[in-house]
């Protein structure tokens, strides 16, 4: 986590640099399908997820060896979730479901390695996420109810008079939903690394005045505490970002209260 | 000092959406604190219940997330 | 990262490549980061549901299926084992109930012999008995007379030596009476 300073020894935050997309041959414009450090993260997950759950699993023992173990724990983790959360009947979409959980936990742990890139903290790539989540319980639960997916804004055990106002509530919340749904996940990977790097450029002070004897060993147990409630942070985040899509799922397939 | 009221005010309202982030982990810690409490009467009842404080915990910090990102397009975006 | 500055033709870049304002807002790279998370998503999701996730469920179903398996044949064998326990209880109790038979002919057996004893050896007994009776009753008939004979016999030698003639029948006849009194 180098601190990108071209202004000389002075204390110089760059907290933001991290997220640079840059061309990773060249230093052309990035189009559309430049290859990037996004494609270079993003390639790393998706072999990290093949290493685990194609390559782990390949032995299909019965009993399991350390890495089949822990991809039949993420498999039996999600579908107990969906099965828990959504009922029975979403059980045809958890590969979806668990395609974006898995996604998303190894971008946010391949994010917390130093001088990576974490394409989770993006919000053009969580809210991609987020919308797709949104569009497809919404025509879900159109398709599925019909018309009758409206109940969902027409809470029947309030009193009558109580309703419209509910149902304008209902309907605000329902659509700030992919907003909330990709925002928590974008700003809390990016102000975890920001922070970081905020502590990281104070941890070179020493090199400057006589202040950084005791500056510099605070922000570096202040980078080590971060980093620990990051980690922390980067699975649940997973976590509730799967979990608030199957609260979404539950409601489009059940939308009665 | 150039005068850059506009910055400054920019970056005095990033610093005040920041306290809504205190509201958050006030919510937060009510949120779980209250879960614990009630696992604690009830501790046969609480592991089905940890996937709903989670929700719970998503909504009440959701907020805090939305003025984390007022402070963030405050500072860099205006 | 690359530290070497950069004169990139970007609106979010500085000369030194550092970001302009937040990268997160930038739009010129949004295309290029959709692009390339709908492509690791498509591909996420093909390794999942076509590989990955059939895999790891046949597994978790074979380890269902042994464990269900094993758990059969546990109950199996256990109520086999039931089942020997009863037959050997059953056998137990044939065999105590056999042994109580014997017994109680060995006990009917004894019983009835030890009566045929008992009962014979009351008859000799029995018998025993009459006959010494019998001679007791001859020995004191045989004393009795005995006894008249004496008693005549010395009342006839009394009588004659006191001088007079003895009749011998008003001897006897007195000794008899003399007898009976």
């Amino acid at each position: 986590m180098a601190t990108e300073s071209e202004k000389g020894t002075e204390l110089v935050f760059h907290p933001m640099d991290q997220f640079i997309v840059k061309p990773l041959f060249g230093d052309g414009a990035v189009g559309l399908f430049t290859v990037t450090n996004v494609t270079l993260w993003m390639a790393i997950t998706v072999l990290c997820i093949v290493a685990l759950l194609v390559l782990g699993t390949s032995g299909r023992s019965v009993v399991p060896s350390r890495i089949q173990s822990i991809a039949e724990l993420c498999y039996g983790f999600i579908r107990k979730m969906v099965e828990d959360v959504a009922s029975k009947e979403a059980l045809p979409y958890f590969p979806y479901i668990m395609t974006l959980f898995i996604f998303i936990v190894f971008s946010n742990f391949l994010g917390l390695l130093p001088g990576a890139f974490t394409t989770t903290s993006h919000i053009a790539v969580t809210a991609v996420m987020a919308m797709a989540v949104f569009l497809a319980v919404t025509i879900l639960g159109f398709v599925k109810n019909g018309m009758g997916f409206l109940s969902l804004f027409w809470i029947s055990a309030a009193p009558l008079p109580l309703r419209p106002i509910l149902a304008l509530i209902e309907v605000i919340s329902y659509f700030v939903r992919p907003v909330s749904h990709s925002i928590r996940l974008a700003g809390n990977m990016m102000a975890g690394h920001a922070v970081i790097k905020v502590f990281a450029a104070f941890a070179p002070m020493i090199l400057i005045g006589w202040i950084g004897i005791l500056v510099t060993p605070l922000s570096i147990i202040a980078i080590t505490a971060i980093y620990a409630l990051e980690v922390l942070v980067a699975f649940i985040q997973a976590y509730v970002f799967t979990i608030l899509t199957c609260v979404y799922l539950k409601d489009a397939l059940h939308p009665h209260h | 000092m150039e005068g850059d009221v506009v910055q400054m005010g920019a970056y005095i309202g990033a610093g005040l959406a920041c306290t809504g982030m205190g509201g958050a982990a006030v919510g937060v810690g009510h949120v779980v604190g209250n879960f614990l409490s009630g696992a604690l009467r009830n501790p046969s009842a609480a592991g089905g219940q940890t996937a709903t404080m989670f929700i719970g915990i998503a909504f009440s910090e959701a907020l805090g997330i939305f003025s984390f990102l007022v402070a963030l397009l405050l500072m860099f975006a205006v | 990262m690359a530290t070497e500055t950069h004169d990139t033709a970007s609106a979010c870049v500085d000369s030194f490549g550092g970001a302009i304002g937040m990268p997160q807002l930038c739009g010129e790279w949004f295309g290029n980061q959709i692009f390339w998370l709908l492509v690791t998503l498509v591909v996420i999701f093909f390794v999942l549901s076509r590989i990955a996730l059939p895999r790891i469920a046949s597994i978790l179903a074979e380890r269902q299926g042994s464990i269900t398996n094993d758990l059969a044949a546990a109950e199996d064998l256990k109520a086999k084992a039931v089942e020997a326990e009863e037959a050997y209880n059953k056998a137990l109790a044939d065999a105590r109930a056999e042994a109580q038979n014997i017994v109680a002919q060995a006990k009917a057996d004894i019983q009835g012999e030890l009566d045929e004893a008992i009962a014979k050896a009351d008859a000799e007994i029995a018998a025993k008995s009459a006959e010494s009776e019998k001679a007791i009753a001859e020995i004191r008939a045989s004393a009795l007379d005995s006894v008249k004979v004496v008693a005549k016999d010395t009342a006839k030698e009394v009588v004659s030596m006191m001088g007079g003639k003895a009749d011998a029948k008003s001897v006897t006849a007195a000794v008899t009476a003399r007898m009976k009194g």
